[in-house]
């Protein structure tokens, strides 16, 4: 069944893409990922012109976000300062990132900066979570790691004017949460993804969260960092294909509720192992990506 | 007397073309992906006399012209990216040209150019003051990349022409054209020379929610923004809930 996509000025297998959408949910939904690091690589092999796929993937992680996030609000997993903090930061991370953005498109450089950011990122990503769920799976043993257990990251510690967030238990500066949004906001124009399997590890290991209130609070910070890039998009590129987006989050959110029952039924480092090794082959397949030969040598800009 | 009346009588000796488009209109719906425009017409020859040998026909469809920047990969340390470009004011968005027998064997390099028949002879309009060779390389970069997205084509024997009256070419468009005004022209070719020529119009535009969707993200980009974030929100609401009650 084919359908047109008015923005992407082209017509693509619906099915297909509600099939990508479904599945691409299923992860989030698993892994409490926004699955925009799979969605928008995965259109432009489609063929989706990259813009395009990177604001549409956008607005499909606000969608996908939605039932994780009121979850853990009724739960009260989600510490709203701090969820604050980081939405402010990843706002105006946004808005610098749009203005890159812009400014790589006129030099011609934005895949290149694309490709290598995501090898960069998702290998780095990927590397830390195989090594963690190989070594609470008991395949590797780091004999030294039983030291004493620093709560603050050194360097967390060391910033200025120290506030207390009272759901998550520290007295830290306000300006690593913001840093972290910050980073947050100009990925997920970037590269279309909501920056999650970033923010998650980032909360736990460099502010020292405790797990309980990370996901939520991350999935708030995705939601609405997300929400406010599609509004960046549509304002900015005009990129954010209606249509598109639409068919990827009627599989989306479907395919999130069939991961989140999943997610009951398998055992969690299984699952962590499972996402870091879906992780290193994306990062793989797009390093290999940078160094072969292109298909196309060639490609069109219209002034 | 005679003198005077023989441009009027040297018109009257010439065919004319009457050519016609299987549609004006092209509308873009959801359901579209591409369209096929029959291209067809008579040649009305002076006094009905059909001469004894053959003539050729060949027909143009070509897009609205567009100002384009053509990027060349190059192997940058190890890495391809996007190392030198060319621009082109105006590179057809899209060309096709049907004939009834090779562009080559119809006319000569110097009509075919005139007549912009042949993808190796449309006005491109390079920029910039290249050199010459690194406008060539582009200028088949970019003749190369649009036949392969099926934008530009070249169907040496795609007119099929009965008695010597009727011509017909099936004309082939993808679904990814831009819209806007495209003309049909169609050429009469007889010993090396164009005897005649005609143009129509067809108009490509997207219609109903298409053209909607396509207005609205340009004209009110704050409220699609919004529409868009909103559709994202119900939609995850809408299955959290759909599950809650089963589970």
């Amino acid at each position: 069944m084919d359908i047109y996509l008015p923005i992407a000025g082209q017509s693509v297998n619906a099915l297909l893409i509600v099939v990508l959408g479904f599945g691409v949910g299923v992860l989030s939904g698993m892994f409490g990922v926004g699955g925009g690091f799979l969605t928008t690589p995965l259109l432009i092999f489609y063929g989706i012109p990259p813009t395009v796929a990177v604001a549409s993937a956008t607005t499909q992680i606000t969608g996908a976000s939605v039932s994780g996030a009121m979850v853990h609000m009724r739960r009260g997993g989600v510490d709203a300062k701090m969820a604050g903090i980081m939405i402010v930061g990843g706002l105006f991370g946004s808005l610098v990132g749009a203005a890159m953005f812009r400014l790589l498109q006129t030099t011609g450089q934005v895949d290149v900066v694309i490709g290598l950011l995501y090898v960069l990122i998702l290998t780095w990503i990927g590397g830390l979570m195989l090594k963690d769920s190989l070594l609470t799976l008991g395949y590797l043993s780091v004999p030294a790691r039983r030291g004493p257990a620093r709560r603050h990251n050194r360097w967390v510690a060391s910033l200025p004017l120290r506030w207390r967030f009272y759901s998550s238990g520290l007295y830290i500066s306000p300006v690593a949460p913001l840093a972290l949004g910050f980073v947050a906001g100009v990925l997920t124009v970037f590269l279309g993804i909501g920056g999650g399997f970033i923010l998650v590890p980032a909360m736990i290991y460099l502010l020292g969260m405790p797990a309980r209130v990370v996901i939520g609070t991350s999935l708030i910070m995705i939601l609405a960092v997300s929400a406010g890039t599609t509004m960046i998009h549509s304002l900015t590129t005009r990129a954010v294909d209606i249509v598109l987006a639409g068919l990827l989050l009627v599989g989306g959110v479907v395919g999130a509720q069939y991961g989140a029952i999943l997610t009951t039924k398998l055992k969690p480092d299984y699952l962590r192992l499972a996402l870091a090794i879906i992780i290193l082959l994306v990062a793989l397949r797009m390093f290999l990506g940078l160094f072969w030969r292109p298909d196309e040598i060639f490609s069109i800009e219209y002034l | 007397m005679i003198a005077a009346l023989a441009p009027l009588l040297m018109a009257a000796d010439k065919p004319e073309l009457v050519p016609d488009v299987s549609a004006r209109n092209v509308e873009i719906r959801y359901s579209f992906t591409g369209a096929q425009l029959l291209l067809f017409g008579a040649v009305v020859y002076p006094g009905g006399r059909i001469p004894d040998h053959p003539v050729d026909i060949a027909v143009v469809l070509r897009g609205p012209v567009q100002p384009i920047l053509v990027r060349e990969k190059q192997k940058i340390a190890g890495i391809w990216m996007n190392a030198d470009s060319n621009r082109f004011r105006s590179a057809p968005s899209y060309y096709a040209v049907a004939s009834s027998r090779p562009i080559l064997d119809l006319i000569d390099d110097r009509t075919a150019a005139i007549y912009e028949l042949g993808l190796h002879n449309l006005q491109l309009s390079p920029g910039g003051g290249a050199l010459p060779e690194k406008e060539r390389r582009f200028e088949s970069g970019l003749l190369d990349l649009r036949r392969r997205q099926n934008l530009y084509s070249e169907s040496p024997h795609g007119v099929e022409i009965s008695d010597g009256v009727l011509y017909r070419a099936v004309i082939t468009i993808p679904s990814q054209v831009p819209v806007g005004t495209y003309t049909a022209e169609t050429f009469l070719i007889d010993h090396g020379k164009v005897v005649a020529a005609a143009t129509r119009d067809i108009q490509i535009n997207k219609s109903g929610f298409e053209r909607y969707v396509a207005l609205a993200a340009r004209r009110h980009e704050g409220l699609y923004g919004l529409a868009a974030v909103a559709m994202s929100l119900f939609l995850g609401w809408a299955a959290a809930a759909a599950f809650r009650r089963r589970f």
